[in-house]
């Protein structure tokens, strides 16, 4: 890409952010804070010292939840899908638990968490389980029967087998997987904060609205999501480039 | 055990007997017919294709042999032991998608020689790539190769763990006409040099009769051993030849397929 169409993007930004300042100018107080107002609402923030906070706050609980579920949802799946009599026994239940939003549990993790770290990180852990477990199983349906064959026949042992051929196989459609379910966990993660918890980035905007009507900090709090929902997917997709993943992603 | 349609007396070094093999599958239900008593005797270091109408049943022979399939009923043995599995000893070279993606040339070669140290699993992987002309290409992944490339990588794969079979299922088949003569020339090198046995299956009548030795002329379904042809041409084989369109002519009768177009 040339530089000229690098920059376009940001040229549109540039100029949405003039519209929206010219009309906040022409009718002060009625729409939103202008662009100006929010970047000064997060300057506040940054100098009290509360946007770090709730932003370590919000990646802590998003990373927890995450990894768990993963750890978890990755290798339970894998198994279910290699063992079809399992899946036939499993993916009744799963299908049922997948479209529950992860928020329909915020009482239950009230309940049996209470108002904290856990109860949010509880929320995230449930809203990333299902979508990896059905990454995972599809992911092991969808290794071609040869490559299988061709372990078998260079006789590898079961250990050798799963390190070797099961997991370089499925691994790009995980990458997939875990990037879309990240993006749900951050989705999670503002909202649960909103209700379960008093710190983070979905408590920022709940709490300047309520303390005081504070717009500037609710839009504020709106970018910063925004952008760092913007690098944690980029971080996701970089790993897309790793050579030895790449050929997951073209057809070959 | 006579051997009917064997034109030469049994060797002695019989590599690889296939008896009375029978295979059924079952579909909806019912039970089909798709091998019906093979009987094949393969000598040791001999190169023998297996040709017939496509879905006639050969990928499957091949699957029982090599030990991907049990046989419903009879037995494949090889060196008198009967095979219950796939074995590295005898590699089964696929027409399409063989190579692993996610390893490099050099990776893929050395899959099966984990266990060698690593000075002598270099050296073999240098072998290979010399031999199947991959030199320049060691670091490259397969998505970034020719279709030709890749079935020469499998083939050096295969070849690295110094199997005493081959059998390769159409590993042609997906190539260009050209693209294919040239890598039958290389199969053919291959096996001269290394000596190895090797068991091809194909549906192109004019592949069978350049490369093998034998031509096992396979029936539809249920596949039956309807013919075996001796191909008595030295290497390298003149494809315009009289004594070779005599033999080729005399496979499009049996199989029973008009020579116009």
């Amino acid at each position: 890409m040339s530089p000229l169409v690098r920059l376009r993007p940001v040229a549109f930004i540039a100029v949405l952010l003039t519209v929206w300042q010219v009309a906040v100018n022409r009718h002060p107080g009625q729409l939103l804070p202008g662009p100006w107002g929010v970047l000064r609402g997060i300057g506040d923030l940054l100098h009290h010292g509360l946007l770090l906070k709730y932003v370590v706050a919000s990646l802590f609980r998003v990373t927890w939840g995450f990894l768990l579920a993963a750890v978890i949802a990755i290798p339970l799946g894998l198994t279910i899908g290699w063992y079809r009599r399992s899946e036939m026994a499993f993916n009744p239940l799963v299908q049922v638990f997948r479209p529950i939003s992860p928020l329909a549990w915020i009482p239950i993790a009230i309940l049996w968490f209470g108002v904290g770290d856990l109860a949010a990180i509880f929320l995230i852990f449930v809203g990333c389980f299902f979508p990896l477990l059905v990454t995972a199983m599809s992911a092991v349906h969808n290794v071609p029967s040869v490559y299988v064959n061709v372990g078998r026949n260079f006789g590898l042992n079961t250990a050798d087998f799963l390190y070797r051929v099961l997991y370089p196989a499925v691994v790009p459609q995980l990458i997939i997987g875990s990037r879309i379910t990240l993006g749900i966990a951050w989705l999670v993660v503002v909202a649960a904060e909103m209700i379960a918890v008093n710190s983070g980035l979905g408590f920022l905007i709940v709490d300047a609205r309520n303390a005081g009507n504070r717009y500037d900090l609710v839009i504020g709090g709106m970018v910063i999501i925004g952008t760092i929902g913007l690098l944690l997917d980029s971080g996701m997709r970089s790993l897309e480039r790793v050579k030895s993943f790449r050929w997951g992603y073209s057809e070959n | 055990m006579p051997m009917p349609a064997l034109t030469t007396p049994p060797a002695p070094n019989v590599k690889l007997r296939m008896e009375h093999v029978d295979m059924l599958f079952e579909r909806d239900g019912k039970s089909v017919s798709v091998l019906e008593d093979i009987n094949l005797e393969v000598r040791d270091g001999e190169f023998v294709c297996l040709v017939g109408p496509s879905g006639c049943g050969k990928s499957t022979l091949l699957n029982v042999v090599s030990g991907f399939l049990s046989p419903t009923s009879g037995s494949v043995t090889i060196d008198g032991e009967v095979v219950r599995g796939p074995d590295p000893r005898r590699i089964l070279v696929f027409q399409d998608r063989g190579v692993f993606p996610w390893l490099t040339v050099e990776g893929n070669i050395g899959f099966g020689l984990s266990n060698l140290r690593v000075a002598e699993r270099d050296q073999r992987i240098a072998h290979y790539v010399q031999m199947m002309r991959l030199q320049g290409f060691e670091e490259t992944y397969p998505s970034d190769l020719s279709g030709g490339m890749k079935q020469r990588l499998q083939v050096a794969r295969a070849l690295a763990v110094n199997p005493d079979i081959l059998y390769l299922d159409e590993p042609f088949g997906a190539l260009d006409s050209v693209t294919r003569l040239i890598m039958r020339g290389e199969l053919l090198r291959i096996w001269q040099t290394e000596r190895r046995t090797i068991i091809f299956v194909t549906h192109d009548i004019d592949e069978a009769v350049q490369l093998a030795d034998r031509v096992v002329v396979l029936s539809s379904r249920p596949a039956k051993i309807q013919d075996i042809l001796t191909i008595d041409i030295a290497h390298p084989r003149n494809i315009s030849s009289t004594r070779y369109l005599e033999h080729r002519d005399d496979l499009l009768r049996k199989i029973g397929v008009a020579y116009t177009v």
